[in-house]
């Protein structure tokens, strides 16, 4: 085995590696950027050298850089991770040169699965099936009937030099292919100059499937079921699973020995994936090879108990597979979900910054993976499991530079529903402060009935949230257990008031039982009893909640036992109560005596002001920098410029999203407070 | 017998009405609730004791004698917050528009002379229209009479003031001599000469808002040190703030069971200095994880931000914070931010509140602003405050302590009893880049020269062990275990015994 292997990435996946390394007794090299000085990575490794500049196209991706730290460290082997230069056949044929393994597949399948169109072809001669289209050039309209005709309908006529939906039709007849190739050919014309265009079937309720395949350098490969990737923003994934819902064992095995005859049809050696786009109807088209280990593996790991990475490891080292494809069995359920540094309520806008507070659910081992090798080393284990990868930690800077993907959090349980309701719990024991974050998000996709039935398609964030992310309402069932919850928590903060030093002897305050709680636009008036296990809170239509915790004041979660449910609450300050997030909601929960409800019901309700429509300089200072131009459309958060003041650099940013109609300053301007230095329209 | 203290009631009734129901509902309908409602909400349930419920103007001027409202316009008496003795007084918009009376200042004299007394709080809530005019000189006479007892209970015991309607011309005084005024947002507002007479004398043209609303006072005068968004919010957080202070000069500060480990290490702090010396971080971030569950009360947050001021508690017991804020102006102290933090500190020391200080100072403001506004003077109050203050002291030195401004926040030659520096301080007389130009004017030329004298600077004092070998510094600590060494250091000083020679009283340089 290899002593010693260098991992050619940072974040999440350089520390995922390194585990199964450390674990397999391999010594580990990192490598890092100015930018990664500090980053979790780094600390990780058993050594670590630095590559260079902040940008990845100075640091991460510069195959020079990145041969000359293996021979420094005297690395025999090198693991890309995924992205940067995992799928870069020139690096595996520089290490081939250097005479250092690759933990990747061959470079001749890393170049022919490369290339769309050469992957068609390979994986047509493989008898994979590929979406049926015509790639030459089409004549005129009624050329494009008669391949339409071949093809079948629905079709979709495409301008080859298309993106953003320009120059595309759909056509489900004879007319609407005609209609649609001369307006296409005109569209694309127009838009891009080049009015070629092709035709190709239509997916209808088209789903994002992928297998996973394992091979070995001796001619053995197999499949290790599928993964479901259909919740996806921009192409981005969000919430992976395995397995699909959607798929029942017959396709399963057709998809996963089309996936293998690919693999070998190219000589692939290493963990591999074939991405397959399904039709409502069960049909399955490839669509491309990934020849790299893939994000959202950690669910085939979960539902298999395969160690995806060692087992690359082992492959890349010239081992033969212990696994036959009869040993590969599904067990229980597994999901991922993408914690990234995104603002959901500010259009996915990436948010940088520092981490003030950064605290995972505890990692819980459970399932295959722990009958099967626990690479989880000292996590506990439980019925369900919860694994987060992940390479950031409280404290830590999250920097422009490379991708705002922060954390893969990902459950296992025995069934898809335990899975699901095992990440709405850990979601809610996600704390993250300092930065925008998507968790609130992905609670709501976790509550969404669409998910929830496993019935959804690629187009499931764009339909189901077309107006962006705008926060979720909760029902009443939820509403009141938050209430029950908060009403037993503030009586205890209020209690604790009344324990200070100084009160008049034998006429302290009595904090009474009647509560008013409002939040979101429900109002419940409670009477609480308290005991010593907990509080009974009751409700005023004659219901009762049994509420138990060990939340004390000042703690930021709160981990609440309501009628046997579990409430977990990310916990805030507020006048009068808490600010909670729970399930993908933020709320202002007030807890107020009935006397002061009455009185809070007369205070008037506040607008928000109007924000000017000028940026104004907040300090005297010097502009460094103009991040935008005139007529550019900027969102909430978004960086406009950079003030330098008393030798430190201020980062101005949009209060909402604006248009920029008028830039009045220019980089080296010296300027005093509340000068203008952009107008918004 | 029945039927007399039937009658009783009967007077209570009426008090209790105020300037009746259609003032209040019209008080109501401004988003303002009447001087009872108030007084509930601010005391513990059930808790108020009225005094002079039924005294009644003497005025028989202008028709004056025909209008009796009892109770006059203010309502006074004691309660508990969190079963600790205050004293209060709420004047009623409803009653003559809450003007001051020769009665009204009486009933108010009366509370606040038992408020020194006993040694508790006395908390003033302020809706008045000013002056009653149709008394004249008896109701200047009621306001001089109020000031000299603001001056006396001044450093005796802790007085709040929260302006919650008008409050103009010599009513503003009152408040202004207090320890703290909060304001709530667009429904208050103060100043000494209201927006026609700024017309007829300036030709301004200006509303009450902005002459003198929250955000006025808050962001620009500093005569307020807080807003909050309607009287149900302020008279909750004034029994927050109310909470963190003592009851009067002769006692400690207040203690309550905390849930938080005192020797909590943070990890995450080793980091919250950046790399690089001249990127800002966020003083708040420490503040928040040194203090018990990350409960701080901030004073005038809007104001001066480049100096940041309140309350957190430690081991339960109250601290008062002054920080520097590197996110604002580099954290520089100037006019502004010297006389914040020297109110501040001269607060905590009145009323024996141990002071921690956060320190990351690149020194004063230069310009011409600075100087002509007097930073010298201004700077010199933050200066003195600090060197006369008695109570407790810990001062941690996060980065920069350069020059004059070292000296001043609370170093240990002003009396510190904790002096703690970061690995990250830099205890210098300047930056490198100017000492150098100083230092070394002849070889400014040569670029290679320079970048080496600079160099060498930095290695010298960019780092807090020169000053650690002088002793100046205690101990340089681990940015991880910032709350316990301070939560040990302030444990240790609990009887803390210093004085200050005798004298009538000392002249900082106001």
């Amino acid at each position: 085995m290899f002593k010693k292997i260098l991992i050619a990435n940072r974040g999440e996946i350089a520390c995922r590696v390194m585990k199964t390394a450390k674990k397999m007794g391999i010594q580990t090299v990192a490598i890092y950027s100015d930018a990664d000085r500090h980053a979790l990575h780094v600390q990780m490794a058993d050594e670590a050298i630095h590559i260079g500049p902040p940008p990845a196209n100075q640091s991460y991706i510069v195959i020079d850089k990145v041969m000359d730290a293996i021979k420094q460290s005297g690395a025999e082997a090198v693991h890309p991770g995924y992205g940067f230069l995992s799928e870069n056949a020139k690096f595996a044929e520089a290490l081939e040169a250097a005479g250092v393994a690759f933990i990747g597949p061959p470079k001749g399948a890393i170049e022919a699965m490369g290339d769309k169109i050469t992957s068609k072809k390979i994986a047509q001669d493989a008898n994979v099936s590929t979406v049926p289209g015509y790639m030459g050039l089409i004549e005129d309209a009624e050329e494009a009937v008669k391949i339409s005709n071949e093809i079948g309908y629905p079709v979709m006529i495409k301008a080859s030099a298309g993106g953003g939906g320009k120059g595309m039709r759909i056509a489900w007849n004879d007319t609407e292919a005609r209609e649609g190739f001369q307006s296409s050919k005109n569209e694309a014309a127009n838009s891009f100059g080049d009015d070629r265009i092709f035709i190709e079937k239509f997916v209808t309720q088209p789903r994002h499937i992928e297998i996973q395949v394992l091979c070995d350098a001796h001619g053995n490969g197999i499949y290790l079921g599928e993964r479901e990737c259909s919740i996806q923003r921009r192409n981005q994934k969000v919430v992976e699973e395995a397995p699909s819902p959607f798929l029942d064992e017959e396709t399963r095995k057709a998809m996963g020995e089309q996936a293998v005859a690919l693999a070998k049809a190219v000589g692939y050696a290493s963990a591999g994936t074939v991405e397959f786009i399904v039709d409502g109807e069960k049909n399955f088209y490839f669509l491309e090879m990934n020849t790299r280990l893939q994000v959202e593996h950690p669910v085939t790991e979960l539902i298999t108990g395969v160690d995806l990475v060692e087992q690359m490891i082992r492959v890349a080292n010239g081992e033969k597979l212990t696994i036959t494809q009869d040993d590969v069995t599904l067990t229980g359920w597994a999901i991922e979900n993408r914690l990234y540094a995104e603002d959901p309520y500010r259009g996915f806008l990436p948010s940088i910054g520092r981490l003030t507070r950064y605290r995972p659910p505890e990692e819980i081992a459970a399932g295959p993976l722990v009958t099967n090798g626990k690479w989880q080393g000292d996590a506990p284990e439980g019925e369900t499991a919860v694994r987060n990868d992940t390479g950031v930690y409280e404290g830590g800077e999250i920097s422009m530079y490379y991708d705002p993907m922060i954390a893969k959090l990902c459950t296992w349980a025995p069934t898809r529903a335990e899975a699901i309701e095992a990440m709405r719990v850990a979601l809610d024991s996600f704390e993250v402060e300092g930065i925008g974050h998507n968790l609130p998000f992905l609670s709501a996709v976790m509550d969404h009935p669409k998910f929830v039935s496993g019935d959804m398609t690629t187009a499931f964030i764009a339909e189901e949230y077309p107006e962006g992310f705008e926060g979720v309402t909760l029902d009443e069932a939820h509403l009141k257990r938050i209430a029950a919850a908060c009403a037993a928590m503030f009586r205890v903060t209020e209690i604790r008031r009344t324990r200070i030093s100084g009160t008049m002897d034998n006429h302290e305050r009595t904090v009474g039982r009647d509560w008013v709680v409002s939040l979101q636009d429900a109002v419940y008036p409670v009477t609480i009893d308290a005991d010593r296990e907990g509080s009974t809170v009751n409700f005023d239509d004659g219901s009762a909640m049994r509420v138990a915790s060990d939340w004390t004041p000042g703690d930021q979660l709160a981990h609440v036992d309501v009628d046997g449910e579990p409430v977990v609450l990310k916990v805030g300050k507020i006048t009068n109560g808490f600010k909670i997030r729970t399930r993908g909601a933020e709320l202002a929960v007030h807890v107020r005596t009935p006397r002061t409800h009455e009185l809070a019901l007369l205070m008037p309700e506040k607008v928000a002001p109007d924000t000017s429509k000028m940026l104004l300089c907040p300090m005297p200072g010097l502009v460094v920098k103009i991040d935008v131009e005139e007529g550019q459309e900027v969102q909430e958060g978004q960086a406009l410029c950079t003030i330098e003041a008393m030798k430190m650099e201020n980062i101005l940013r949009a209060e909402k999203k604006a248009v920029v109609t008028k830039i009045n300053a220019g980089p080296g301007d010296s300027l005093a407070v509340d000068e203008v230095i952009m107008e918004f329209e | 017998m029945k039927d007399i203290l039937q009658q009783l009631e009967d007077r209570r009734d009426v008090a209790r009405m105020g300037g009746g129901q259609k003032r209040i509902d019209s008080q109501h309908a401004k988003g303002k609730l009447t001087a009872r409602e108030r007084v509930e909400l601010l005391l513990d349930e059930g808790s108020f004791e009225e005094f002079d419920t039924f005294k009644a103007h003497r005025c028989t001027d202008f028709g004056m004698e025909e209008q009796q409202y009892p109770g006059d316009g203010v309502v006074t008496g004691w309660g508990t917050i969190n079963g600790r003795l205050v004293y209060v007084f709420s004047q009623d918009f409803t009653v003559f528009g809450g003007s001051l009376s020769e009665t009204h200042a009486e009933k108010i004299c009366k509370i606040m002379d038992m408020a020194v007394q006993n040694g508790a709080p006395v908390i003033g809530l302020n809706d008045s229209g000013g002056a009653r005019i149709q008394e004249g000189v008896a109701s200047l006479a009621g306001y001089a009479d109020v000031f000299q007892r603001n001056i006396m209970a001044s450093g005796v015991v802790p007085q709040i003031s929260v302006i919650m309607g008008p409050c103009a011309g010599g009513a503003v005084y009152s408040p202004a001599m207090t320890d703290f005024i909060f304001m709530v947002k667009d429904t208050s507002y103060m100043f000494v000469t209201g927006p026609d007479v700024v017309k007829t004398v300036t030709n301004e043209v200006v509303t009450a808002e902005e002459l003198g609303g929250a955000s006025t006072h808050t962001r620009k005068s500093s005569v307020a040190d807080g807003a909050f968004e309607n009287d149900v919010e302020a008279l909750f957080e004034v029994r927050r703030l109310v909470d963190f202070l003592p009851l009067n000069n002769r006692e400690k500060a207040p203690v309550r069971p905390f849930f938080d480990e005192p020797g909590r290490l943070d990890q995450s702090l080793d980091t919250l200095v950046p790399d690089n010396a001249n990127s800002p971080y966020d003083m708040k971030e420490l503040i928040l994880k040194v203090a018990d569950e990350g409960d701080f009360y901030e004073i005038q947050e809007d104001f001066a931000k480049n100096i940041i001021t309140g309350f957190i508690r430690l081991e339960g017991q109250t601290v008062g914070v002054v920080a520097n804020q590197p996110m604002v102006l580099a954290g520089c102290l100037d006019i502004d931010s010297s006389r914040k933090a020297a109110r501040f500190v001269r607060f905590c020391d009145a009323f024996e509140i141990p002071i921690l200080t956060f320190v990351d100072v690149p020194g004063f403001l230069p310009g011409t602003g600075q100087e002509y506004g007097g930073v010298i003077k201004h700077g010199a109050k933050l200066l003195f405050a600090y060197g006369e203050a008695t109570v407790p002291k810990v001062t941690v030195i996060t980065r920069k302590a350069y020059g004059g401004a070292y000296d001043v926040m609370a170093s240990k030659h002003l009396r510190g009893d904790f002096n703690y520096a970061w690995p990250t301080a830099e205890i210098a007389v300047m930056g490198a880049k100017g000492a150098v130009e100083i230092l070394y004017r002849s070889e400014l030329g040569d670029k290679d020269k320079i970048a080496h004298r600079t160099k060498d600077y930095e290695d010298r004092f960019a780092n807090p062990f020169v000053a650690a070998e002088k002793g100046f510094i205690d101990e340089v600590i681990m940015p991880h275990s910032t709350r316990k060494r301070v939560s040990r250091a302030f444990a240790s000083l609990r009887n803390k015994k210093l004085q200050n020679p005798w004298k009538k009283h000392d002249n900082i340089p106001l």
